[in-house]
C-alpha cells in the first residue's frame, strides 16, 4: 500500500468518524516544561524543526519500500506522537513499528492518518 | 558534582534531559551525542559519570554501545519501549530505565538511586528464566534446558519442547545459571549436567545432540559427574 494515496485522505472526515484519535494537545509538554514558557517554547520548535523531517524520511523509506528503516522512522516518531497527547496514537505507532518489522501494514492507513493530524496541528500552533 | 553525557538522536529527548539536569544542582552535563560512536571517544578522554542512554540508535544501538566499553560508567536508558526493561537487568551499568516521554519526579528518582543498589540483578528466580523474544517475555523452566549454545550475537536455548534464540551473549547467561545444574564445557556451550547420555572422549553425548568439551573444561566435568570407577 503506497504512502501517497494516504496522505491524501480527508483528516477532518477521518477524525469526525473516529472518536478515538483526539486533537493533539499541549497538555504534556506543559507538564514536562512546568510551565516553563521558555522552555515550552524551545520544545515546541523543536517538534515543529524535527517533526516534518522524520515524516519526511519515515514516507520516503516508506514509499521505497524500505521497511525496516521505516520502523526505525516510526519509532522516533512515536515519542512525539505521545508528547502532543496522542495516546491511541501511541499505540498505533506502537503496532505500525512491529509490523514494518515483519513487513505487515495493517495500521499503516491510521498511522499516515495521524502523522497528517500532527502536520495540521503544527501549522496552528 | 556528577559529569553526565546524553546520548540520544532526537534533538527533543536531549533537550528534555538537559533541562531536568539543570535542576539538579549536583549533575553537569559535559556532553550531547547524536550517536553513541562519537560518544565512545569522548568517553574514553573524559571523566564521566553518569550517561543518558536512548537505546534505539542509527549505527549502534545503547546495548551494543555498553557492551563495547570497558568499564562503563553508571547508564540511565532512556526509550519509547517498556519491554526491553529485561535487557537492562543484564548489565550492572544500568540503575534505571526511563520510558519516554519521562517526567520530572521519574527523573529525579531515577538519579538518586546513583550509589545505591536498588538494581535488581538478574531476572531469575528458582527454577525460572524469563526471555524476551520479539518483545515477548518468555518462560522458561529451567530443567527443561538440556544445552545453551553460542551463535554470534545470540544464543539459542534449547529445551525439551522448543528452542529460543535470544539476543544476548553465553558469558550473561553463565553467570545466572545454577551451578548445580549446568556447566559451560566449551567457550560455545553450557550444558545441563543431568541431561548427558554419555561422554566419549572430547564430546558429550546430550539428548540427540553431540558437543565438544574443551581441553580447559574436562577436568571440571569430570569432577561434576558421579563416577563409579
Amino acid at each position: 500500500m503506497g504512502a501517497n494515496f494516504i496522505i491524501s485522505l480527508n483528516v477532518s472526515i477521518f477524525i469526525s468518524n473516529n472518536n478515538s484519535y483526539m486533537k493533539p494537545n499541549l497538555n504534556y509538554l506543559d507538564e514536562i516544561s512546568n510551565n516553563d514558557p521558555v522552555f515550552k517554547e524551545k520544545l515546541i520548535a523543536i517538534i515543529k524543526r524535527e517533526f516534518p523531517k522524520e515524516k519526511k524520511e519515515f514516507s520516503s523509506n516508506y514509499d521505497k519500500k524500505k521497511y525496516h528503516l521505516a520502523a526505525q522512522n516510526v519509532h522516533k516518531l512515536k515519542h512525539k506522537i505521545n508528547i502532543l497527547g496522542l495516546r491511541e496514537g501511541f499505540k498505533t505507532a506502537v503496532n505500525f513499528e512491529k509490523e514494518l518489522n515483519i513487513n505487515k501494514f495493517d495500521s499503516g492507513h491510521d498511522f499516515i492518518v495521524i502523522l497528517n493530524l500532527i502536520d495540521n496541528y503544527l501549522k496552528e500552533i | 558534582m556528577l559529569k553526565c553525557i546524553i546520548i540520544d538522536d532526537e534533538d527533543m529527548a536531549r533537550a528534555i534531559i538537559e533541562n531536568y539536569c539543570s535542576k539538579l544542582e549536583h549533575l553537569l552535563v559535559i556532553g550531547q551525542f547524536t550517536n553513541a560512536l562519537e560518544a565512545i571517544q569522548f568517553i574514553n578522554n573524559n571523566d564521566v559519570h553518569l550517561i543518558f542512554l536512548d537505546i534505539h540508535m542509527p549505527e549502534l544501538n545503547g546495548f551494543d554501545f555498553i557492551d563495547s566499553l570497558n568499564n562503563p560508567p553508571n547508564t540511565i536508558l532512556t526509550t519509547s519501549d517498556a519491554n526491553l526493561a529485561l535487557n537492562a537487568f543484564e548489565y550492572k551499568s544500568i540503575i534505571d530505565y526511563l520510558v519516554k516521554p519521562i517526567k520530572l519526579p521519574r527523573f529525579i528518582k531515577a538519579v538518586t538511586k546513583i550509589g545505591h543498589t536498588n538494581k535488581p540483578t538478574h531476572s531469575i528466580s528458582n527454577n525460572e528464566m524469563y526471555v524476551n523474544i520479539n518483545r515477548r517475555l518468555i518462560k522458561i523452566h529451567l530443567p527443561d534446558i538440556y544445552l545453551i549454545e553460542a551463535k554470534g550475537d545470540y544464543i539459542n536455548i534449547k529445551t525439551e519442547t522448543k528452542n529460543h534464540i535470544v539476543h544476548t551473549t553465553l558469558k550473561k547467561i553463565e553467570d545466572k545459571l545454577p551451578n548445580s545444574l549446568f556447566l559451560k564445557i566449551h567457550r560455545s556451550f553450557i550444558i545441563n549436567l543431568k541431561k548427558i547420555v554419555d561422554i566419549e572422549d572430547n564430546s558429550v553425548l546430550i539428548k540427540k545432540d553431540v558437543v565438544p568439551v574443551s581441553r580447559s573444561n574436562r577436568p571440571e566435568l569430570m569432577n561434576r559427574l558421579n563416577l563409579l570407577n
